[in-house]
């Protein structure tokens, strides 16, 4: 078990900086995930921690020492990849055995190891199978084997679950939580779905174009995005929009509606504001307080316990989550307004979070 | 062809059985005059039916040769074939396949030009650069001799290629999970490469061994002395001259003896073979 550390890491390929600065500790234990849209860095900056990236600049830390010079197989971690990358020729138990008899260790410590792994994962009956026999939970599951019998300093994951279908990958995100609470082992969890992020997660780190934007609790980030770009990635359907210009004490997002500024946003409040509103955050008729919004109801996605309309308010769409039962019909007005305290703004021109 | 027709049946068969009298016809002709005297071949029509000199023939030319060509025994020129041919194809095999590991795995100075003019040099046959190679194999001092033979045939730009090709759809995260696993390049060559290019080989075997069993002219012009003769060059070497002083009897025993090695190492590796060009699984 190890803490794992970066100090000021960044990566260019060619003259395009993939990864800006990055400072982020990660604690002994901790369940860590990195989320972010396809192409924004982040499994990079997984590659430069497993040792399979070089570091252009910064320090990445394993324990407390310094390991940019550490080949992969010298920084005790493991590492669990999207496509499994199990040897194809060998069985599931010399798959999770391989890296073992390289180390030389003894065939009995081996074989418990192994065992004990195989237990955990319930992959008994499999060790002799191939990869090709097994399916693709089971094969993520061996890939798992042969990241714990190394029983590393740290686990890391990238996209293990993206291969598989929405039902395994349900099944899986509770294994590794209960895996990890089993092992207590540091983990480094990469992953584009922000549910992933969500229910795994002890922090997550939230990336966007090589560039960390928040990191914290996964409630926490909900709760209070730092950015334009993290309230809008995380929670799904994603936060509403609108832009609005800076009127007195409040932001007029059109058609005569003000939205008063809370009192510690009205320093940093510009002329540019962007109000973000979470679709639960809606409640019918004028119970919110504040403004009544007039929405024309434009699609109605009736999920059962709720549903989700598509309302055009001033020439935007926005996402209105309500109670299943009520729902008004396509092309009807329907009047919301807006939780106490469950509006944000945000700075149009940088995109961070006024006030927070 | 789903449907299922009597008269379409009697077609594809007729069609089939008509190709396999075209090629196997000519086989048995050379099979049926392996067993005859010389007398019995030029009398005409040549019988159709084996004779029963069979024994006699075969005991001849493997140990003895033919009486007005070449008297070198077939059994040497079989010996020198099958080293030229498994030293051809197993030297081409691991060649191109180390080469092909290098330009794949490894990021060094020079590697796409490397790559290229390995590849360049498809473009030319043995044929084509025979006489420079000639004289480099009579500098080197290797005329006459079995390294002669295999040596100067050895590289191979296409195994190269096919090796190359093969590797690059080996998905990166593999190598990548062996070097956390803590496989350095040889192990990973050995433990992970290896075996996954197991059918490539063989069907690549097949191929270049049959290839390196019908070289012609290279050792046409680098053997001298008869008992460094492979079949191919026996044979030629057994047909002297005019169409009545040859041994036709002998030369087609010759033949079906050149023919056996080539065709057993198809019929053993063809499953082998065929899973080598068709297998996809990674």
């Amino acid at each position: 078990m190890a803490e794992i550390s970066l100090h000021g890491v960044t990566k260019t390929f060619g003259k395009t900086e993939v990864i800006h600065p990055t400072d982020v500790t990660i604690d002994d234990g901790e369940f860590v995930v990195m989320v972010g849209p396809s192409g924004c860095g982040k499994s990079t900056l997984l590659r430069m921690i497993a040792g399979l990236e070089t570091t252009t600049s910064g320090e990445v830390r394993i324990a407390g020492k310094r390991v940019n010079e550490v080949e992969p197989k010298d920084r005790n971690i493991a590492m669990v990849f999207q496509n499994y990358a199990l040897y194809p020729h060998m069985s599931v138990y010399d798959n999770m055995a391989y890296g073992l008899k390289i180390r030389k260790l003894a065939k009995d410590d081996i074989e418990k190891r192994v065992q004990r792994a195989a237990k955990i994962l319930e992959l008994g009956p499999y060790l002799q199978r191939k990869p090709r026999e097994l399916s693709g939970g089971q094969r993520q599951r061996v890939a798992m084997g042969r990241a714990i019998v190394r029983e590393p300093a740290a686990f890391l994951f990238d996209e293990p679950l993206s291969n598989l279908d929405a039902k395994l990958r349900v099944q899986m995100r509770l294994e590794i939580q209960k895996l990890h609470r089993e092992l207590r082992t540091t983990s480094v969890y990469v992953t584009h779905d922000q549910v992933e992020a969500m229910t795994l997660a002890n922090r997550m780190i939230v990336i966007n174009a090589g560039v960390v934007e928040q990191i914290g609790a996964p409630l926490e980030v909900y709760d209070n995005p730092a950015s334009l770009f993290v309230a809008g990635f995380i929670g799904s359907p994603s936060m509403n929009f609108m832009p609005g210009r800076r009127a007195g004490d409040g932001v007029d997002v059109g058609e005569g509606l003000v939205i008063p500024l809370p009192p510690e946003a009205r320093a940093g409040a510009r002329e540019q504001v962007t109000v973000g509103v979470r679709p639960e955050h809606f409640v019918a008729g004028a119970g919110g307080g504040g403004p009544v919004f007039r929405l024309h109801v434009d699609t109605v996605e009736s999920l059962g316990a709720d549903s989700l309309l598509h309302a055009g308010f001033n020439g935007t769409l926005l996402v209105v989550r309500i109670e299943g039962h009520s729902t008004p019909k396509a092309g009807t007005a329907l009047d919301v307004s807006i939780l106490p305290g469950k509006a944000y703004f945000f700075d149009t021109a940088t995109g961070k979070r006024l006030s927070a | 062809m789903v449907e299922n027709r009597p008269y379409r049946d009697f077609f594809a068969h007729a069609v089939l059985i008509t190709g396999v009298l075209l090629v196997a016809f000519p086989l048995w002709v050379t099979f049926v005059a392996s067993t005859l005297t010389f007398d019995q071949i030029v009398t005409v029509p040549m019988p159709l039916w084996p004779g029963d000199h069979f024994f006699e023939n075969y005991k001849q030319v493997l140990t003895a040769g033919s009486e007005k060509g070449s008297s070198a025994p077939v059994g040497t020129m079989l010996v020198n074939s099958l080293i030229m041919a498994l030293s051809i194809a197993i030297g081409k095999i691991s060649i191109s396949i180390l080469s092909a590991f290098a330009i794949v795995y490894f990021r060094f100075p020079g590697r796409s030009f490397f790559f290229w003019s390995v590849f360049v040099t498809l473009m030319l046959p043995v044929e084509v650069r025979i006489i420079p190679t000639f004289k480099v194999a009579a500098d080197l001092g290797i005329l006459d001799s079995h390294v002669g033979l295999a040596m100067p045939l050895i590289a191979s730009a296409t195994a190269t290629f096919l090796f190359r090709q093969f590797f690059m759809t080996i998905p990166d995260e593999l190598a990548e999970a062996a070097r956390i696993d803590g496989a350095g390049p040889i192990r990973f060559f050995i433990d992970v490469v290896l075996p996954l290019s197991k059918t490539h080989m063989a069907a690549l075997f097949v191929i270049l061994f049959i290839y390196g069993w019908n070289q012609y002219l290279w050792p046409l012009l680098i053997t001298a002395s008869e008992s460094m003769y492979t079949v191919v060059i026996g044979i030629k070497r057994m047909i002297a001259g005019g169409d009545a002083s040859n041994e036709w009897h002998l030369i087609m025993a010759t033949a079906m003896l050149a023919l056996m090695p080539p065709a057993l190492v198809v019929v053993l590796m063809q499953k082998w073979f065929v899973k080598g060009l068709v297998e996809t699984e990674k």
